[in-house]
C-alpha cells in the first residue's frame, strides 16, 4: 500500500494526466460529473455521480462506421480508431462492478470491439466510500463499500490518500506515482473500513435481501399479482434505465451527413413502447409487460445466464431520479409477497 | 483495432436475381461484388440486411446451406427496409452480415426422421431451406410431407419451385391448401391447422412449424389431439431484432436471446419461456 497527503492530490493528477487522459468526478451545477482532468479542477466529495461510468465504456450514442452511396454502390467504412489510455479516478464500488456486468455482455462471443477497446486503454482507480446514504444498497449485492475493487482501490481519510494496486495496470499506474507517494501500513485504511461498516448496517436498506430471486426464478416470479400496481403509475420515461450504471440495451440507426451515412448505435430502454414492437404487433403491449421485463432481468434472467450475478449494483440512482418514486428496492420488497 | 472482426460491420452484397414470388413477396438472390456466396449458414439460420440510411432487418436465409453459390431471401413488404428492397432492381449493393441464430438440427435428432413440414404464407421462407436441404441429402431422412397454405394461391410463396420440383420428388407427399376457394384451384380449401388435422398423420413424424403465431397455436393444439408430444416439434420464432448477438437487448425473453439462442426452438423448450412472443 502507498499513501500521498490530500493536499498532494493535484500532484498525483498532474502526474497521471501526463501520460494519458484522466476523468475524476467534479462538482458541476447539475451535481456531480466526470470530466476531464484539467489543472486546479477539483475531486468532488460527493457520494457518487449523477451520471453513471458506463459512458466511458458505452456512450449514449457511438458511431459505428461509414457507408458511401454511389447509385447501386455501397462502400463500408471502417472507422473504427485505437483509443487513448484513460485512466477514471473516483469511481464508487457500486460502479466498480457493474463494469464486471457490462463486460459479461459485451465481451463475450462475438466481443464488441468498440467496448473491448475502451476497456483495454482504461485503467479505473476506485475510491472507498464513508458516508453511504439512505438510498445506497450494494450490500444487498455482496457490494464492500469500504474495499471497492478496480485496477487500483484508493481511500481517502482526512489528511492522506492510500492507494493499493489489484491488477498490473495498476501497478504500473502506481508506480508512475513513486515520487508522489510514500510506503504505508494498512492500519488508518481499516480504522475507516470498520467505521464505514458499522454505518452501512445502520441504513435503511441494510436488511433488504435478493436472496429470493437469482437464477431460474421465471416461474416464481413472472405471473405475480403485484405487478400490475407496481407498474401502474410507471410513465415509461426510461430514466431509470438510462442513469443504471448496468442497463444495456442498445438502438442502431442511421444518420446521413449528406456527404455519407453513418450508423451509429444509441442507448434504447425497454421501458418504451416501441422497444419490442413488431409488423403483427407487440408482444409487450402495456407498461406492466415493459417493467416487469425491466426487473425481471436484473434479478432473474441475468443471474441465470452469468452464474447468479445480478445486474443491479445498488448505487440507487434510480431511487432517486424516478419521477414517481418507482424504484427497484419496491419491486423487490413487494413481488412475491401475498405468497 | 481495424484487424478485429466485428459482427456489426457488415459485407457488401449485391442483388443478382428478383423473382416475384406473391403480391406482397419478393424472392432475392444475393452474392458478394465478386461473385460468391457472402458465408455459409445452416438451415434456420438469419442474416442482417441493410441499405444505408433506410435501416437494417433480419431475414431467414431461404436457400439451402447446399447451394454454394448464392443465398436467396424472400422477403415480405412490410415498411421501411422491405419497401425499399421491393422496388430494388438486379444490380443493386445491400449490405450483409451473419449468419445468426441456431439451425435447425437437420444433422442431429432430424437424421433417420419422418419429417412433417407446416407453414403459413411467409413462414414457408425458413422451412425452404430446410426442405431443400433435406431434399438434397434425402436418404439421411425418411418420408417427408409437407402441408403449406396462404391467403389465395396468388400468395402462395415458391410455388414454382413446389410444383414442378417438390411434388415431383419420391417420397415427399406435398398438401397445399388455400383459404378461400378460388377459380382456377381444385386443391384443398381451409385453414391450415384444420387441414392437419384432417389429414392426420402418425404420430411418429418430427414437425417442423412455421407462420402467423395464430397458426402455429392452433396447428399445435391439433398435433396434441393427434398424439403429439411438444418434445417432436420445433418451430422459428421472430421477434424485433437489432445487433443479432445478443447484447442490444431487444430480443431477449425470459433467459433467453431469440437472436442467439434462437430463433429455432423446440417446442417444450418454448413452452418454459414467458408468454411474451
Ligand atoms: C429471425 C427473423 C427472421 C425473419 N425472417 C423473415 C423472412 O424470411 N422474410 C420476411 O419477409 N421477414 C422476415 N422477418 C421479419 C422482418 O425482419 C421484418 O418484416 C422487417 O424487420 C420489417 O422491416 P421494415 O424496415 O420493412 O419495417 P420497419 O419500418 O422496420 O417496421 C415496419 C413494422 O415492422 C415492425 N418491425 C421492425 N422490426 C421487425 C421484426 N424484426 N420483425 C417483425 N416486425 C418488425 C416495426 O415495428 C413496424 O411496426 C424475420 C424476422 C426475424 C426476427
Ligand atoms: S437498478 Fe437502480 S440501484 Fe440498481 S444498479 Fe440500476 S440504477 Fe442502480
Ligand atoms: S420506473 Fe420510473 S424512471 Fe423508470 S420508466 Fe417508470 S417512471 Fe420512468
Ligand atoms: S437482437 Fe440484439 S439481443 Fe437479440
Amino acid at each position: 500500500m502507498r499513501k500521498c497527503k490530500t493536499d498532494a492530490l493535484d500532484a498525483v493528477f498532474a502526474e497521471i494526466a501526463k501520460s494519458s487522459l484522466l476523468y475524476i468526478p467534479t462538482d458541476t451545477e447539475k451535481g456531480a460529473e466526470y470530466k476531464k482532468w484539467s489543472d486546479g479542477m477539483k475531486m468532488s466529495n460527493a457520494l457518487n455521480t449523477v451520471r453513471s461510468p458506463k459512458d466511458f465504456f458505452f456512450p449514449q450514442t457511438e458511431d459505428l462506421m461509414e457507408f458511401k452511396v454511389n447509385g447501386k454502390e455501397i462502400e463500408v467504412i471502417d472507422t473504427r480508431s485505437e483509443k487513448e489510455d484513460f485512466v477514471v479516478f473516483g469511481v464508487r464500488a457500486c460502479d466498480v462492478k457493474s463494469f464486471e456486468i457490462l463486460d459479461r455482455v459485451f465481451l463475450i462471443d462475438p466481443c464488441d470491439s468498440y467496448y473491448a477497446n475502451r476497456r483495454e486503454h482504461s485503467t479505473i482507480v476506485s475510491v472507498a466510500c464513508t458516508r453511504p446514504v439512505e438510498t445506497c444498497f450494494c450490500q444487498t449485492f455482496g457490494i464492500d463499500a469500504a474495499a471497492p475493487e478496480g485496477d487500483v482501490s484508493c481511500w481517502k481519510t482526512d489528511s492522506e490518500v492510500y492507494f493499493k494496486a489489484n491488477t498490473p495496470k495498476g501497478e504500473a499506474l502506481l508506480a508512475k506515482l513513486e515520487g508522489i507517494t510514500v510506503d504505508a501500513d494498512d492500519k488508518d485504511v481499516t480504522a475507516q473500513q470498520e467505521k464505514t461498516r458499522e454505518i452501512m448496517k445502520k441504513l435503511p436498506l441494510a436488511e433488504l435481501s435478493a436472496d429470493k430471486f437469482g437464477a431460474g426464478k421465471t416461474e416464481e416470479f413472472f405471473n405475480a399479482p403485484e405487478w400490475d400496481e407496481l407498474s401502474e403509475s410507471c410513465l415509461g420515461c426510461g430514466t431509470c434505465t438510462f442513469v443504471c450504471p448496468t442497463c444495456q440495451c442498445y438502438d442502431i440507426k442511421d444518420y446521413n451527413t449528406g456527404h455519407g451515412v453513418i450508423r451509429f448505435r444509441c442507448w434504447d430502454s425497454c421501458m418504451y413502447s416501441d422497444f419490442t414492437k413488431m409488423a403483427h404487433g407487440n408482444p409487450r403491449l402495456t407498461q406492466k409487460e415493459r417493467f416487469r421485463q425491466r426487473f425481471m432481468h436484473k434479478l432473474v434472467y441475468y443471474p441465470s445466464n452469468n452464474d447468479g450475478l445480478f445486474s443491479c449494483v445498488g448505487c440507487g440512482r434510480c431511487l432517486a431520479k424516478c419521477p414517481i418514486s418507482m424504484n427497484i428496492v419496491k419491486v423487490m420488497k413487494t413481488i412475491g409477497k401475498s405468497e | 483495432m481495424a484487424n478485429i472482426e466485428e459482427t456489426l460491420i457488415p459485407k457488401i452484397g449485391v442483388i443478382t436475381d428478383v423473382r416475384i414470388d406473391t403480391p406482397d413477396v419478393k424472392t432475392f438472390r444475393v452474392v458478394t461484388p465478386d461473385g460468391k456466396k457472402a458465408f455459409d449458414h445452416k438451415p434456420g439460420q438469419c442474416a442482417m440486411l441493410s441499405i444505408p440510411a433506410v435501416g437494417e432487418a433480419m431475414f431467414s436465409i431461404t436457400s439451402s446451406p447446399t447451394n454454394t453459390e448464392f443465398m436467396e431471401f424472400s422477403i415480405k413488404k412490410c415498411d421501411c427496409v422491405t419497401e425499399w428492397l421491393h422496388q430494388a432492381e438486379v444490380g443493386q449493393q445491400i449490405t450483409i452480415r451473419g449468419p445468426y441464430g441456431n439451425p435447425f438440427p437437420v444433422d442431429d435428432e432430424f437424421a433417420g426422421k419422418d419429417l412433417l413440414f407446416v407453414a403459413g404464407g411467409i413462414g414457408l421462407a425458413p422451412l425452404r431451406s430446410v426442405i431443400n436441404y433435406c431434399r438434397h441429402y434425402r436418404d439421411r431422412y425418411g418420408k417427408i410431407d409437407i402441408v403449406y397454405g396462404s391467403r389465395s394461391k396468388a400468395d402462395l410463396v415458391d410455388y414454382n419451385e413446389i410444383i414442378t420440383e417438390w411434388v415431383t420428388d419420391d417420397g415427399i407427399d406435398v398438401h397445399l391448401t388455400i383459404d378461400n376457394a378460388e377459380e382456377g384451384w381444385d386443391g384443398h380449401v381451409g385453414f391450415v391447422p384444420n387441414y392437419v388435422k384432417e389429414l392426420g398423420f402418425d404420430t411418429n413424424k418430427t414437425v417442423i412449424i412455421c407462420g402467423p403465431p395464430i397458426m402455429i397455436k392452433f396447428t399445435l393444439e391439433g398435433l396434441m389431439t393427434l398424439g403429439y408430444e411438444k418434445t417432436q416439434v420445433y418451430t422459428t420464432m421472430e421477434l424485433r431484432m437489432k445487433c443479432g448477438v445478443g447484447k442490444c437487448g431487444r430480443c431477449n425473453i425470459g433467459d433467453k436471446y431469440v437472436c442467439k439462442d434462437g430463433p429455432v426452438f423446440r417446442c417444450d423448450q418454448l413452452e418454459e419461456l414467458p408468454d411474451e412472443y
